[in-house]
């Protein structure tokens, strides 16, 4: 049959200019949350790569995720040679993340051989090779037709055996028969003093190396992930955050978040019908991102108040991040304006995440609310307020988060209002962060003394695609809320 | 383990030893195989006075042995009996080692 010519659309583009087409390199997917973002695709495919770091990173379960996800999302099956662990440990603990390893053994998607180094079982009395190993992973990959293999810890061998002479040589032997077998293969390592493994695993491992560290700030941990090196393929080169979750491992991405989100058309209230009405469209825009700023005790939690009491009216879900006071103290304080919190909490339409700023670096709060997101998928998010991470790092680090924040928050859906706090008696319209170009609507809250009264005045600064008023409002706060009204502030007092 | 000759139950012996059953792990038919082989007859002959008994399993013929008897270095050697199981590694050839690895002592 004779070859019908590929058509010119399809042609690679060098070819044209005879340059030899860049292969891409194969990638096998993880399906660890994240992971496969910043790694463009998952793990080089038909490879070996090192996953190592301290005792506790999260080696084992990263390295089980695979094989579990590999199972269960790609069809791939997948061995797990266990140096250290016993079958029946590692299902208990991977249990916790929801992995049935026993079921997915059964439908032969998963084998599961526990090799048992114990040196003083072992006398060397002479040359000697590791074929028994090989035998064994290469029974267990042909039983169930394995794509995936994970070694858990090779490095345990090194405590087996006392001649690392040969060891070493069957171990590159090792990663060179895991090759020609195909399989996309993980080992892992224990971190070393000033090295990535303790006996230099990463010597024989040239394609993909990734770090797990495990460190304890401020009495919190923090999990972090760094690609050390992936050959052939552009990677994300940041420490990125990663959680151990209910439903698994899920890195945080940082960089990758892309903006094509679609725009959403519908409106949803703010809560104060008045406000409403000030907006122009009758409240915001689903999934856009409201910065409301202003002084101390200008009012920006009320009104943040009311709108996530109207989403609980719609029976959306609520997440209220709450930096600066307790969840306590919110419900009395909204109570106190006639918004009744309590009865959300109770029915679980609204959650609050109370974190002290000082409490957490900024990526792991960024993880965490990425985190709870994730697992409590709410319509609405509140964060109260911004202005209080700047303690914990620069205005560029601070706003970069905030940018990503946004971006998530677009991606799924949720409409977000942060609140960020002006120092009294500024009239400048910043933020102390600059994130005004990134929200979709802007609100500025201030209390002014004028004639010897104090009054509230709300300006909506901007709102994208609405026609909004551009006067100053006049509100009050009562026991029935927050309330514009209807004349405005600068005929009034002008 | 106690030097005293104990009675094992079944069949009586003829040797004043507990009788020594070992097995001799290999892959295929390879000069490492059969060095391991060679030494192995060599020092049961040597200080084993006929009770003993070797069996080469190979595990390229039954390569399912290789998980259930946990073998991961070729050549092994397993005492199996008398009990406690011992494990030796390696082609024999370090003669001393393997004495002390049987738990034999050395005649000589």
């Amino acid at each position: 049959m004779p070859r019908k010519k590929m058509p010119a659309r399809h042609r690679p583009r060098g070819s044209v200019h005879g340059a030899k087409p860049m292969r891409l390199l194969p990638k096998a997917a993880t399906g660890i949350q994240g992971l496969d973002e910043i790694t463009g695709g998952g793990l080089p495919r038909g490879r070996t790569t090192l996953v190592c770091g301290s005792a506790g990173c999260g080696k084992t379960m990263f390295a089980m995720e695979f094989l579990v996800r590999g199972a269960q999302q790609f069809g791939e099956a997948g061995v797990f040679i266990s140096f250290e662990e016993s079958p029946d440990d590692l299902a208990q603990n991977v249990a916790s993340m929801g992995f049935d390893l026993k079921a997915l053994a059964a439908r032969k998607k998963l084998l599961i051989d526990h090799v048992r180094v114990v040196r003083s079982e072992i006398e060397e009395t002479g040359s000697f090779d590791l074929e028994g190993l090989f035998i064994r992973l290469g029974l267990a990959i042909d039983a169930i037709g394995a794509k995936r293999v994970v070694l858990d810890t090779l490095e345990a061998l090194f405590g087996g055996f006392s001649n690392t002479a040969i060891l070493r040589a069957e171990i590159r032997r090792l990663f060179e028969w895991l090759k020609e077998r195909g399989v996309t293969a993980i080992v892992t390592g224990e971190r070393g003093d000033g090295a990535l493994t303790r006996h230099g695993l990463e010597e024989y491992v040239s394609d993909c190396v990734i770090l797990l560290d495990h460190r304890v700030v401020n009495q919190l941990t923090a999990r972090r992930l760094r690609i050390v090196k992936y050959r052939g393929s552009l990677h994300g080169t940041d420490e990125y955050p990663f959680l151990i979750r209910a439903h698994g491992i899920s890195v945080v991405p940082i960089t990758s978040i892309r903006l094509d989100h679609r725009a959403s058309s519908e409106i949803v209230s703010s809560g104060v019908p008045t406000l409403d009405k000030a907006l122009g469209a009758g409240g915001f825009y689903r999934s856009s991102t409201i910065l409301l700023s202003g002084g101390a005790g200008t009012g920006k939690s009320s009104i943040a108040g009311h709108f996530v009491a109207e989403a609980g009216g719609r029976r959306e879900r609520s997440l209220y991040v709450a930096l600066e006071e307790s969840q306590s103290e919110i419900v009395r304080n909204m109570r106190s304006i006639g918004i009744q919190l309590a009865p959300l909490v109770a029915r679980d339409t609204l959650r609050f995440h109370v974190s002290r700023p000082t409490a957490q670096g900024l990526e792991m709060h960024l993880a965490a609310i990425h985190e709870l997101v994730l697992e409590y998928r709410p319509q609405v998010v509140v964060v109260d307020s911004i202005t209080s991470l700047l303690s914990m790092g620069s205005i560029s680090e601070v706003t970069s988060m905030i940018v990503r924040l946004v971006d998530f928050f677009k991606m799924n859906g949720i409409t977000a209002v942060m609140t960020a706090l002006i120092p009294t008696g500024e009239e400048t319209e910043t933020t102390g962060v600059n994130v005004s170009s990134l929200v979709d609507t802007w609100l500025t809250l201030r209390n002014s003394e004028i004639k010897g009264v104090r009054a509230r005045a709300l300006s909506v600064v901007k709102a994208r695609g609405m026609g909004h008023s551009n006067q100053l409002h006049e509100f009050v706060m009562s026991k029935k809320g927050v309330e514009l009204k209807s004349d405005a502030w600068s005929r009034k007092y002008a | 383990m106690s030097a005293q000759p104990k009675k094992l139950p079944g069949k009586p012996r003829s040797s004043p030893r507990a009788t020594v059953v070992l097995s001799l792990y290999v892959a295929g038919d390879t000069p490492k195989s059969r060095t391991a082989l060679s030494n192995l007859k060599k020092i049961c002959a040597e200080h084993l006075d006929g009770g003993y008994r070797i069996k080469v399993i190979d595990l390229l013929e039954n390569p399912k042995l290789a998980r259930d008897h946990q073998i991961l270095a070729l050549p092994t050697l397993v005492r199996q009996l008398p009990q406690p199981i011992r494990k030796i590694i390696g082609d024999l050839s370090n003669t001393e080692r393997v004495l002390v690895g049987l738990g034999i002592e050395s005649t000589k």
